[in-house]
């Protein structure tokens, strides 16, 4: 490779496919009478998602004469509902963003996210939205809905929202994947049930949007009370590939924060970095966020399925590892 | 003892697995937008040779094994074991049968194989890609026949049985391929 890795890993013909994705999706939204973006890339405060490691760096200048510690953005989110709060408007935002330690056949540390809110829509009216985007791009292709407890009763028979830990994991043994050293919580035998088992079962170029997830992945959803309650989020699957993730948006300050705190702590139980609560996003919530649905979308692997190319290094230019 | 983050994996890397040493085959990440990052590995056990799949949590660490591949010269089978010398050293090691399993058969005294060894201890033997040994038993040769394509099986001094051309006869030399078993062409000598 010596010599040779000044060149870009992306042929030419598909930056060329990124490129018209791009300009496709900005049509689309234009012609939708969505707003375009953009919001800061650094921020003094971050994403407190434990399962989310955003890279810091420090700005030191006028206004901080002492240096102050900023993170690269890992979502457009916070900033965005900011704006939907102050009367945007339906808005869009194509954005760079940076996750630490994510590198793989479909991850790289910088990748471009597609975040869109739409104020007024329930979360049907979002995936019909997002079904209608993605087919504009990769064509026509079927689209199905199946609940987060339907997918794990129907691949595993088991039921997500009461099975113990313990019953995951002989669930885990019995689809043949072996154990899983120092795995223990519900949510992470949940996690690897669905990577491992349930989404390599998604019929192959069809759109799977998987919703109702449980309660303890609500992340920034509002949860729907009931027994068992549910997060008001979904996933959308292209065949096997997780492509984007939708909200019907937490609105409650209150509740944003004890998630923020409740997350911080479990940070700081795993000694992981610290990261310090958005309260300007949570100030925006008080101040009353409309009523309204949000999602995010990968760009890079957007353009893998358009290509039918299976490494994310064929859609950048410069992979981080020739950054 | 060494170890390796789940950063570390990559093709080759020799891990401890199950208390048996394992080379990783292939390394994946797999990562849910929400949720727990896991390293989807195939890995071979140096033991068995058979591969399998397992899921580490990214981050996680595994022991390392002591692994490595050593040129050796083959000197001789005593019955039980099979006894090979460094070239440089003259240290000497005997492998098991397990060792050899595959590769016992085309064995030939001073020959220069691939030793594996684990904590200095033999666990597999490649022998060359190309041997060249004498034909202990075969039907008659049919003298000149070189044109019909037929081929018979001949018995080998080291006790490997390869299909060889009808006009090859008890005594011949012949240069043969461990990979796959097949004879190349009779040896000058």
């Amino acid at each position: 490779m010596a010599g040779d890795d000044w060149r870009p890993t992306a042929a030419f013909a598909q930056l060329r496919e990124r490129a018209r994705i791009l300009a496709g999706i900005r049509a689309f939204f234009v012609a939708r009478g969505l707003l375009e973006v953009e919001t800061p890339y650094l921020s003094a405060a971050g994403t407190t998602d434990p399962q989310i490691e955003s890279f810091a760096t420090e700005y030191t200048g006028p206004g901080a004469a002492r240096g102050c510690r900023l993170f690269l953005h890992t979502s457009p989110e916070f900033p965005m509902k900011r704006l939907v709060a102050a009367g945007s408007g339906p808005i869009f935002q194509l954005a760079r963003v940076f996750r630490n330690g994510e590198a793989g056949r479909r991850h790289n540390p910088e990748f471009t996210l597609l975040e869109w809110y739409r104020p007024g829509f329930d979360l049907d009216a979002l995936m019909e939205e997002v079904a209608a985007l993605v087919q504009a791009m990769l064509g026509e292709r079927p689209v199905r809905k199946v609940s987060y407890q339907e997918a794990f009763v129907q691949s595993l028979g088991i039921e997500p929202h009461r099975a113990t830990a313990a019953e995951l994991r002989s669930a885990a043994a019995a689809a043949g994947l072996g154990e899983v050293p120092g795995l223990e919580g519900r949510d992470d035998w949940l996690s690897l049930l669905l990577t491992h088992v349930i989404e390599p079962g998604f019929p192959a170029d069809t759109l799977t949007f998987l919703y109702d997830y449980p309660a303890s992945q609500a992340a920034l959803a509002r949860v729907r009370l009931g027994d068992p309650p549910l997060a008001e989020r979904f996933e959308l699957y292209v065949g096997s590939v997780e492509l984007a993730n939708g909200f019907h948006e937490l609105a409650d300050a209150a509740e944003q924060e004890r998630r923020f705190a409740a997350e911080r702590e479990a940070r700081r139980r795993d000694g992981q970095v610290d990261v310090s609560t958005d309260e300007r996003l949570l100030a925006a919530l008080a101040a009353g966020l409309p009523d309204c649905c949000g999602v995010a979308l990968g760009i890079d692997r957007l353009v893998m399925l358009a290509l039918g190319v299976d490494s994310i290094d064929q859609v950048l230019a410069f992979p981080f590892e020739r950054a | 003892m060494a170890s390796y983050s789940t950063n570390e994996f990559k093709r080759g890397l020799k891990v401890m697995l199950d208390g048996d040493p394992a080379a990783i085959v292939e390394n994946e990440f797999v990562k849910p937008g929400k949720g727990q990052a896991f390293n989807r590995v195939k890995i071979r056990n140096l033991k068995t040779g058979r591969v399998i799949e397992r899921t580490f949590k990214s981050g996680d660490s595994i022991e390392a094994a002591d692994v490595v591949d050593t040129e050796m010269q083959y000197l001789y089978n005593d019955g039980e074991q099979w006894h090979f010398m460094h070239p440089e050293s003259f240290e000497q090691v005997g492998a098991d049968e397990s060792a050899v399993r595959d590769s016992k058969q085309w064995l030939k005294e001073q020959d220069m194989c691939t030793v594996t060894l684990w904590n200095g201890a033999p666990i597999a033997v490649l022998p060359p890609n190309h041997v060249t040994l004498t034909v202990t038993e075969t039907d008659p040769g049919i003298r000149g026949d070189t044109a019909t394509g037929g081929t018979k099986p001949a018995i080998l001094e080291t006790g490997a049985v390869v299909q060889v051309p009808l006009f090859i006869e008890i005594g011949d030399v012949l240069k043969v391929d461990t990979r796959n078993g097949e004879y190349i062409s009779r040896a000058k000598e």
